[in-house]
């Protein structure tokens, strides 16, 4: 169990570091793309903490992502501030303003369970998106708001090395706390709300206060996420708020993995891969894009993550004899 | 061990496998001209981006040794109808193909969205996308940004004093909700109410609205006419349901309600429905019908103004190399250079402005049902009934006083006679 896990945090960091060893040396456009997808893989695996730690799907994430940008972009065009040293205070007020959202839409959302708790985040995700598009006044509503220059204070981030050195240290960073967060025992009583609320709670455990902490901390990742994705982007419009985008969030962790953190940046890195990258150079990249979903979830119900363990099925199965201490391990 | 090390290695070969696929690829060559065109190919906007990439398209294809020379390289990527995609897919043309220029963009958003991209190393070229504020009150933060098509407001001006003359007084608006559908609506309302009209009421579906069940009915009965601005998949659906509805009232709307992009695929609703634009397939010139003729024989549709103003913003690019010999004379020249273009296009006559914005014939149009160019069957027609010459983005105001307004929005100009 201990070495595996070793093994498993050398993977990790070894291809971290490979990211960001080999993607500097890229061309720059390719750059761009492993930013974005950094930046978004934080919005992902905070979802996949309510998903696949806490078995909350929710459909509202995005708004989270939102705010964060939102409020980048506003600070940024309308009263001149976070283009310097201040970027540090928009990141706190970016993670501030997102954990309180998630705060307020935890108090309504955290009652309902499975489809119910879809469809309230659902419905609150949407009227964040309304607000984005309608509130044009703040928001520019349809049109966005579009950034100039992003922020410089010793280093300057408008060079996109730099950004993505540090985008890059914010996501790892995030993956280590959250790491930290699932291994620890508030993570742990997590999986136990997923695996069965009722046992969890007739333990002692107050499981709505739980399953509130996991949502605000949740919502607070999303912020982060949202004030890179500002500065990646250089415009952030009602498209960001979206119910796409906050599927395309949960499409992506289910793709990698729900619960392995790392499947979802995998499924972020494969997604933006096929539809920024792919559809560069041939039409018909949405069918492939469909059809990594579509075999995903027929042959990989657990994701991308799960291919070790079917593999290590499948040779059990040609007549190894089982290996007891594996079975104890399979990945949760 | 080794094996359950290969199993864990697995999702780093992935990962390796995929920074080696996006390895860079590099375009080279000295003559080269690059291109890089930006229009939808997917999604609700894909009928109008195809119409944008064949105009553009066939003026290569049909001028295979113009631009002085110069190897063209068109470089078309799909920016699905969304700014942000458009932004993405921009950098990719300036980061990894070097473009000289990109061109196109379809939505007034995307238009936005699009220039703060343009710099000394590619200048952004909008064929299409109309966003007014560009070419008006943020023309200067931009200078690498020049319009060949249009600004959303300019058929409007003339539109309104146009409707003043036909005696109506009072019109209800309904657009799409987006800053398009804001300028298209600005424009009429303030050329409209300056001739002592009244906008009655403004009504804002959301773009790409499919059911105006909501909407039709709250249209207000003593309204002498309807103005509407629709776009893309809404141009279909919204006559269609308002004719269901019983409406008996005239008709009237932006170009893009009635352009030719959809206009074969509507039914005879549409009969009699006038609209502006600086371009009708059924403009009666010898140019335009050849055009009409050549493009329906390569691609089994009439053009649409998506594809003229492409067609003709190629024309104007190949000018400005033809002049330069083949060579591209760098962003700053360029701009100049393009800027000083006057030409005789299919349209008509067209130059830019100071503000580098075209200045242009602008036509009242209105459907009609005949046979046209030979063709022997009735079809759908934009005849012009009036043509406006040499129509500026300020038409008939002052320049100075125009700027000193804020761009046209949901709130501006503010509706004095709703109530």
């Amino acid at each position: 169990m201990l070495k595996s896990q070793k093994i498993k945090i050398m993977i990790v960091a070894a291809a971290l570091v490979a990211i960001a060893v080999i993607v500097p040396n890229t061309n720059s456009f390719v750059i761009l793309l492993v930013t974005r997808a950094l930046a978004f893989s934080i919005l992902v695996m905070s979802l996949d903490i309510l998903l696949g730690y806490t078995g909350l799907a929710s459909l509202g994430q995005a708004a989270y992502l939102g705010v964060g940008a939102y409020a980048t972009a506003i600070l940024a065009t309308k009263y001149n501030f976070g283009l310097g040293w201040d970027f540090w205070l928009v990141i706190v007020f970016g993670i501030l303003f997102s954990a309180a959202l998630a705060a307020v839409f935890g108090l309504l959302a955290i009652r309902a369970t499975g489809v119910y708790f879809l469809m309230i985040t659902l419905a609150l995700g949407q009227c964040v998106w309304g607000l984005a598009y309608r509130w044009n006044s703040l928001t520019g509503g349809d049109n966005g708001i579009n950034l100039r220059g992003r922020p410089k204070f010793g280093i300057d981030l408008a060079n996109d090395v730099t950004f993505f050195y540090v985008v890059f240290g914010f996501f790892a960073v995030s993956l280590l706390l959250m790491y930290v967060l699932v291994r620890s025992p508030f993570g742990r009583s997590l999986s136990g709300i997923r695996e069965r609320e009722l046992r969890m709670q007739i333990l002692g455990y107050n499981t709505w206060l739980h399953k509130y902490i996991a949502f605000i901390i949740a919502g607070g990742f999303g912020g982060l996420s949202g004030v890179l994705w500002a500065h990646t982007a250089g415009i952030v419009s009602p498209e960001n708020v979206v119910l796409t985008t906050s599927v395309d969030a949960l499409l992506m962790a289910v793709l990698g993995g729900a619960g392995t953190l790392v499947g979802g940046v995998i499924g972020t890195f494969i997604v933006i891969a096929l539809r920024e990258y792919l559809s560069t150079l041939v039409p018909w990249w949405q069918y492939v894009l469909g059809a990594v979903y579509v075999l995903t979830i027929l042959y990989l119900p657990s994701g991308l993550m799960g291919i070790p363990e079917r593999i290590r099925q499948r040779r059990n199965a040609l007549g190894k004899p089982d290996d007891p201490k594996k079975l104890a391990t399979a990945p949760s | 061990m080794t094996n359950s090390l290969l199993r864990r290695l697995s999702p780093l070969l992935l990962g390796g496998c995929l920074a080696l696929a996006m390895s860079p690829s590099q375009p080279a060559g000295a003559e080269e001209l690059r291109i890089g065109y930006l229009a939808p190919t997917t999604g609700i906007f894909a009928a109008v981006g195809k119409d944008m990439v064949d105009g553009f398209q066939m003026y290569l294809d049909d001028h295979k040794k113009g631009f002085g020379g110069a190897d063209v390289k068109f470089i078309v990527e799909d920016e699905q109808g969304k700014p942000d995609t458009a932004v993405t897919k921009a950098k990719k043309l300036v980061l990894q193909d070097k473009v000289h220029m990109f061109v196109g963009g379809l939505l007034a958003s995307t238009g936005y969205a699009l220039a703060p991209v343009s710099s000394k190393d590619a200048i952004y070229i909008s064929s299409v996308a109309a966003a007014d504020d560009l070419t008006q009150r943020d023309l200067a933060k931009f200078p690498y940004f020049i319009r060949t098509g249009w600004s959303s407001s300019q058929p409007s001006h003339p539109f309104g004093q146009w409707a003043c003359e036909q005696g109506y007084k009072k019109i209800v608006a309904i657009g799409a909700d987006y800053a398009f559908g804001y300028e298209v609506i600005g424009g009429f309302q303030r050329a409209f109410e300056a001739c002592g009209g009244q906008i009655v009421q403004k009504i804002w579906p959301p773009l790409g609205t499919k059911d105006f069940g909501p909407y039709i009915p709250t249209i207000k009965a003593d309204a002498d006419a309807i103005f509407t601005l629709m776009v893309g998949p809404m141009s279909l659906q919204f006559p269609k349901q308002l004719a269901a509805a019983g409406n008996k009232k005239p008709v009237i709307g932006g170009g893009t309600s009635y352009d030719e992009f959809v206009l074969p695929a509507m039914g005879d609703e549409v009969i009699g429905h006038v609209s502006a634009l600086m371009y009708s397939a059924a403009i009666d010139t010898p140019k335009n019908a050849a055009f009409v003729k050549a493009y329906r024989a390569k691609y089994g549709k009439v053009p649409s103004y998506y594809s003229e103003v492409n067609y003709t913003t190629a024309q104007m690019i190949d000018e400005v190399m033809t002049k330069n010999k083949g060579k591209y004379p760098g962003s700053d020249e360029f701009i100049k250079q393009l800027n000083a273009v006057k030409i005789d296009s299919i349209r008509g006559p067209v130059s830019i402005d100071d503000m580098r914005n075209p200045v242009q014939n602008i036509y009242i149009k209105k459907v009609e049902k005949k046979k046209m160019f030979g063709y022997d069957k009735d079809e759908l027609w934009n005849t012009v009934i009036k043509t406006y010459a040499n129509v500026n983005q300020f038409g008939q105001f002052k320049k100075d006083e125009f700027l000193k307004t804020p761009v046209y929005s949901r709130d501006f100009p503010p509706c004095k006679f709703c109530n």
